[in-house]
């Protein structure tokens, strides 16, 4: 395997090679924890959070991790360490662990933790497999920061819980729309930012897998 | 590669990653378990505050919440009880074990709790011997989830003070607006009985309040939009403060046999 770089292992799954847009890791935690930037935020952070650690302990003992047993050893270790972050969460930032709830747990579930370990950490150093685990976590977490942004603003007016558009509820006049609130609307929002970003990351456009065979009927007039 | 593969090699790592990962687990949850508790405590207790509508700038919940008295109430005989500590009962707990609950009918269950704990804890504001306030928890399944909240009562035991929900799981916007401080603003000031009888009257009907009409104090706004919620929480008022609810209770205190 060539040497991959310290600053790539960062900055490419910011846009490059997106956990959600590109490599379509994630997507049910994203459309469950983006009604609100809070919630947003938190989650990112445990995920960066958990990924870095379980990369890093992975590759840590991936020499000695028997093939047979590999996926359970990472297992293991995700598991362990998403205990430990719901722990600290529910020590040290109740209110969030409260609107979190069970997608903390999740966190063991979410594709992006295992699809890193199993894909990068087991064939890399400890020290960039770390870094690996922080720029996946960070692109998951600029897509949530994304969707988050549009959900809380049009959704209820606000950002970060602080009121942005005054809702016509509380005496405003933005009517707010409902739907970014539900969790389909995220779908929208994730197929829009694949969109932006392989409008302007060509070559991330995938080949179509069928082309339409030309007409070789003629019409009837 | 054939090393790390034998059998007495997957045996070795695997129960060494176990220790490890078990050690690391219990000692996170063993030393922020105090911490997690007093999280919880406070989180409850600011949630009867606020339904009572007691906040002071500059108090601590703590210090707030000193004014409080805790009493558990046996709701078969409606009269207070010592038969559990205050301090440490979870009413959510006894009413998923069957011999400290009462299993409800179906047509008694209008709340669609299921259970119901026997006991219950309530929580009063008194001036001397006098009560100024009672807090009664109170649940109910709306349209998605159980909303769980208190309802604050005057000293007359019929006016209310507040309403609010501290746990539920309504759709965002629409069941979700029960946290909307607008709506539960319509609540304080309403009677829950009419003169002379212990059938609860209040409950929240569709679109708005009409403020002229003889049954304007029995009736709140519905929320637009979430009807099966409106409905979840109409049946919970009426469920609790009905007479498999806090109403026998409630009774005895106004004659004063407590």
């Amino acid at each position: 395997m060539a040497s991959v770089s310290a600053k790539d292992v960062l900055t490419k799954p910011i846009f490059a090679n997106n956990p959600i847009g590109l490599q379509i890791l994630g997507i049910c935690s994203a459309l469950a924890v983006t009604s609100n930037l809070n919630t947003a935020f938190v989650m990112a952070l445990a995920v960066t959070v958990v990924t870095a650690f379980s990369n890093f302990f992975v590759s840590l003992i991936r020499n000695y991790i028997p093939g047979s047993i590999r996926i359970i050893c990472q297992m293991t270790i995700i598991a362990s360490l998403v205990i430990v972050v719901d722990q600290f969460l529910k020590a040290y930032a109740y209110d969030v662990s409260k609107q979190l709830s069970v997608f903390v747990g999740l966190i063991i579930t979410n594709c992006i933790v295992m699809g890193r370990a199993e894909a990068f950490a087991m064939k890399n150093p400890p020290v960039i497999s770390f870094l690996d685990g922080i720029g996946n976590g960070l692109g998951y977490g600029v897509v949530l920061m994304f969707v988050g942004t549009i959900r809380e603003l049009l959704g209820s007016g606000s950002l970060f819980g602080l009121e942005i558009l005054p809702l016509i509820n509380n005496g405003g006049w933005y009517q707010a729309n409902g739907l970014l609130l539900l969790p389909p609307s995220a779908f929208f929002i994730i197929g829009m930012f694949i969109w932006i970003v392989r409008s302007w990351k060509k070559d991330q456009v995938e080949a179509p897998e069928y082309v339409l065979a030309p007409n070789s009927k003629q019409e009837a007039v | 590669m054939a090393a790390k593969d034998s059998i007495s090699k997957t045996i070795t790592v695997t129960v060494l990653l176990c220790v490890v990962c078990s050690v690391v687990v219990s000692a996170a949850a063993v030393l922020l378990k105090p911490q997690q508790v007093s999280n919880k405590e406070l989180d409850r207790k600011s949630n009867i505050l606020s339904a009572a509508g007691i906040s002071e700038p500059g108090k601590s919940v703590d210090e707030l919440f000193a004014q409080i008295t805790t009493k558990i109430v046996d709701l078969e005989t409606g009269k207070f009880t010592d038969a559990v500590n205050p301090a440490t009962y979870d009413a959510a707990k006894a009413a998923k074990d069957p011999a400290r609950s009462i299993k409800l009918d179906r047509q008694d269950d209008i709340a669609s709790i299921k259970r119901q704990a026997r006991y219950m804890p309530v929580y009063l504001v008194q001036n001397g011997d006098q009560i100024e306030r009672i807090i009664l928890p109170v649940h109910g399944y709306g349209l998605w989830s159980t909303l769980y909240g208190f309802l604050a009562l005057e000293g007359d035991l019929n006016t209310v003070v507040g309403l609010g929900f501290y746990s539920h799981a309504e759709t965002p916007g629409l069941g979700g607006e029960v946290d909307n401080p607008a709506w539960k603003a319509l609540w304080p000031g309403k009677q829950v009985y009419a003169e002379g009888s212990m059938e609860p009257l209040l409950h929240l009907i569709k679109g708005n309040v009409n403020p002229s009409s003889p049954d304007a104090a029995h009736q709140v706004d519905g929320l637009s939009g979430a009807t099966l919620t409106s409905n979840g929480v109409s049946n919970l008022v009426k469920f609790w403060l009905g007479e498999n609810g806090y109403a026998p209770f409630l009774a005895n205190l106004r004659a004063g046999g407590v």
